[in-house]
């Protein structure tokens, strides 16, 4: 009797295979990857200074030596979108993250402990939802102020993240709810296992596929939200570089003479909205099971 | 002596040559044609009123919302500036030791709500602003430290006793700052003006809405006769990019303050030969103003760092490009009969045309105060021309490795931090209504001298500086005077002069009446301006 040895199954490659079921979400991704790559890498690929004033250059239509123009103080638009780049990315990463970990958390809270508890943050939600994101985040940045952190401004953070809390949370709860309902949290409750540890060790990641798609979703909305609050003159301050600021200020009054003060840093805001919306759309086909087929 | 104000003075001609007119409308308005009354102006305003109380602010968002409310004992005639008039002041006699004014009041000037204006209600006025009771402030209160008394022996007379000479006291009693209250409403109430309306000003006070509009109604009991000509006005709150769209779109008539070069070619090409436009230097300058108790700024060394740093000269010549700002001045208003040359103004540190030798003077004067790594934030307002003034700043003091922190704040905000020294530095502006050196060095005076002297320092140098010139009667001692305030005040720095703006108004040319001056702060009490008909 011969002994036979059975051929381990091949594994997928999961990158490869998101890019095969999901080619749109693949090419967000790219268009995420490059601008995340610009963000890190400013100083090396951007050709200017982004708050060197340069006299000379004022108003200088896109060129050879400036491919995107300048704006009324001549600095460099192409070197200011990229370094730009790190200020919608920064902020809009740790918002949605914040925003979304906090409502996920209390979004399985609520759905784990029920009754009156779920009824007691289920309402603070309704409440909160009934502001309209803009004007919320509008309020808190105008309350809070600024708060430099390493540079990043904090209370603008924190003024994009409350408003995801509500939304985040009300979708991650749906999800949780089912968890809940699983014969294995049941047993872990069996087993003496704290409210904490069933929460964090058995229902978060359960609800990590719905969790993920808002985070990626909720990017989108949060570089979305800073561009408004900085070009209301409420979020980033002029010199730093920031896509919603280069639409502000200057822009609308010089957009008659120089146009490119006004298109590129709106098509940067566009195309990041755009790629962070196809792959956070990609993912959610990718990961839930229900549109797989 | 009665000193008559007729016919067109030497002051007004010294004035003159920065005033530029121009459009297709300045025909028609210049010619004699008989102004119509009727209508509603519409004008934009770019700021809410911290106040409605004229004597305890300095903005224009009260002065363009509360002038057409209130009178005053002098004014600049209308179309002639700088020249003198009497205002509710019918005559006055100025006594030749220059130690005693006395004003005759016009009989019958009425308040809205129907009393009589008297002598006490002038008295209760300008005891208010020399010596503000508890609870009230008063921006004008250096300008009247040599008013001894106020008597008031008739109802019709009131006399100001001086107890030195002060050379700028005629354009005190002009300035539109120093508007009439009534006597017994203050003695209610002294506040009584910061939260109500009640003049005897062309205009009644009907409304005001926080963040929209403002609305004034002709008083029919005004003491000009047939004037004024508006049935009212409406003032609305709006930004300044709004305002192009609003004048452009024939939606407001006029905004009084200024437009960018690019702004006013943008409304001119919209109305075309319904633009007028008018230009002239301003008497409005931006400074920086380090807060003298905060440390490093405590240190000359530090703060005439800072002020090497900025290139004005390239400053001026670009951003009149882009801004209202432009021409290089000291302290007063370059061009003005008591401004310094430029080759003066090359003296001073900060204006000197070699930057390589600026900027190596500044960095060794923080590396001797041991600041190389300086780091600030700096304090602006939210508007233009205050943050191209900060980017420019900003990117000057960056070539010298200064990193710094823009914090824009609104109005209330600004003024708040200002008054509360909650600043490290901050980019501070300062309008007057005339050139009188007494007007415009108060600016640069000690804190408890002066509430407009926003750098929290005391220097009893530039005080005595102040003073001296404040009671010279002789022109040229008096100009060389001011030239070793200026001198003293740059050396050291407490707030120095950034640049200076260039005021371009654009407006509907169916408004008319309306007269064009250096300073956005007069005339703006509009009994003259009315409306002529729409073209068909």
């Amino acid at each position: 009797m011969s002994a036979t040895t059975l051929a381990r199954p091949r594994q997928p490659n999961p990158v490869l295979g998101f890019i095969r079921a999901q080619p749109l979400g693949a090419a967000g991704l790219l268009v995420i990857l490059i601008m995340a790559t610009a963000a890190i890498l400013a100083e090396k690929i951007a050709p200017y200074d982004p708050e060197a004033i340069d006299f000379i250059a004022m108003l200088t239509a896109p060129s050879m030596e400036h491919p995107f123009g300048t704006d009324a103080f001549g600095r460099d638009i192409l070197t200011r979108i990229i370094y730009g780049a790190r200020t919608a990315l920064t902020i809009g990463f740790l918002s949605s993250f914040i925003g979304c970990t906090a409502g996920g958390l209390l979004g399985i809270a609520s759905a784990y402990f029920g009754g009156r508890a779920d009824m007691i943050i289920q309402r603070f939600v309704d409440i909160v939802l009934s502001f309209p994101i803009v004007v919320l985040a509008l309020v808190v940045v105008a309350v809070l102020g600024k708060a430099a952190v390493l540079g990043v401004d904090m209370n603008l953070v924190a003024a994009i993240a409350i408003p995801i809390v509500p939304r985040s949370c009300r979708v991650v709860r749906a999800a949780a709810l089912s968890v809940r309902a699983m014969p294995y949290i049941d047993a872990a409750r069996a087993g003496g296992y704290s409210s904490l540890h069933i929460i964090l060790r058995h229902m978060a990641p359960n609800v990590l596929a719905p969790y993920l798609i808002l985070l990626t979703a909720y990017i989108a909305q949060a570089i979305l939200l800073e561009a408004s609050l900085s070009f209301l003159g409420l979020g980033v301050s002029e010199p730093k570089p920031a896509w919603g600021l280069m639409l502000a200020g200057d822009s609308s009054n010089f957009y008659q003479e120089a146009p490119w003060m006004i298109l590129f840093p709106g098509l940067a805001i566009s195309l990041a909205v755009f790629a962070f919306n196809l792959f956070g759309d990609s993912l959610r086909d990718w990961l839930d099971p229900k549109f797989r087929a | 002596m009665v000193e008559e104000f007729s016919g067109v003075s030497r002051r007004t001609l010294l004035a003159l040559p920065g005033l530029t007119f121009s459009g297709a409308a300045l025909a028609q308005s210049t010619a004699a044609e008989a102004p119509q009354r009727g209508g509603i102006l519409t004008y934009a305003v770019a700021a809410e009123p911290p106040t409605y109380d004229l004597h305890q602010t300095g903005t224009f968002a009260v002065m363009h919302r509360s002038a057409p409310h209130y009178s005053t004992l002098l004014c600049y005639e209308p179309g002639n500036y700088p020249n003198i008039i009497g205002d509710v002041a019918e005559s006055w006699t100025e006594a030749p030791d220059k130690l005693t004014y006395t004003f005759r009041l016009r009989p019958n000037v009425r308040f809205h709500d129907g009393t009589i204006l008297t002598s006490e209600d002038i008295r209760a006025s300008y005891a208010r602003m020399i010596a503000p009771p508890p609870g009230v402030t008063s921006n004008r209160q250096p300008a009247f430290s040599q008013i001894a008394a106020i008597e008031t022996p008739d109802p019709l007379t009131a006399v100001f006793k001086m107890k030195k000479v002060d050379a700028s006291i005629m354009d005190t009693f002009a300035s539109p700052w120093n508007s009439i209250y009534s006597a017994a409403r203050l003695q209610q109430d002294a506040n009584f003006p910061a939260r109500n309306i009640m003049g005897t000003g062309p205009f009644r006070f009907v409304e005001h809405v926080a963040g929209s509009h403002w609305v004034g109604q002709r008083f029919d009991g005004y003491f000009r006769e047939g004037k004024p000509y508006l049935d009212g006005f409406r003032a609305i709150t709006m930004s300044p990019s709004a305002m192009v769209n609003a004048l452009s779109g024939r939606q407001i008539l006029a905004e009084f303050r200024g437009f960018t070069p690019n702004e006013r070619d943008r409304i001119t090409r919209a109305l075309g030969r319904d633009a007028q436009t008018y230009d002239s230097s301003w008497m409005l300058h931006l400074l920086i103003s380090y807060n003298n108790e905060k440390p490093p700024f405590n240190d000359v060394r530090v703060r005439r760092a800072v002020s090497l740093a900025i290139d004005r000269w390239g400053g001026s010549t670009n951003l009149a490009r882009i801004s209202q700002l432009g021409p290089v001045g000291g302290m007063v208003r370059p061009g003005s009969e008591w401004s310094a040359t430029p080759q003066e103004m090359e003296r001073w540190p900060g204006y000197g045309r070699d930057m390589a030798a600026n900027r190596a003077e500044a960095r060794r004067l923080l590396r001797e105060a041991g600041q190389e790594n300086l780091s600030f934030t700096l304090m602006n307002r939210n508007i233009q021309p205050y943050v191209t003034a900060g980017v420019f700043v900003i990117d000057q003091w960056r070539q010298i490795g200064i990193r710094v922190e823009h914090q824009q704040v609104e109005l209330a905000a600004w003024y708040a931090n200002q008054g509360s020294g909650g600043f490290e530095v901050m980019i501070d502006s300062f309008t007057q209504f005339s050139d009188d050196p007494t007007n415009v060095l108060v600016k640069y005076i000690s804190m408890d001298r002066a509430e407009v002297a926003t750098a929290r320092a005391t220097d009893r140098e530039l005080d005595r500086l102040f003073d001296a010139q404040a009671e010279e009667r002789d022109k040229t001692r008096r100009k060389q005077l001011v030239r070793e305030f200026e001198t003293r005040a740059m050396e050291q720095a407490h707030l120095v002069p950034l640049l200076w703006w260039q005021r371009i108004v654009v407006m509907n040319a169916r408004v008319r009446g309306w007269s064009m001056s250096p300073t956005h702060m007069i005339y703006q009490d509009l009994p003259d301006v009315w409306l002529a008909p729409e073209r068909s």
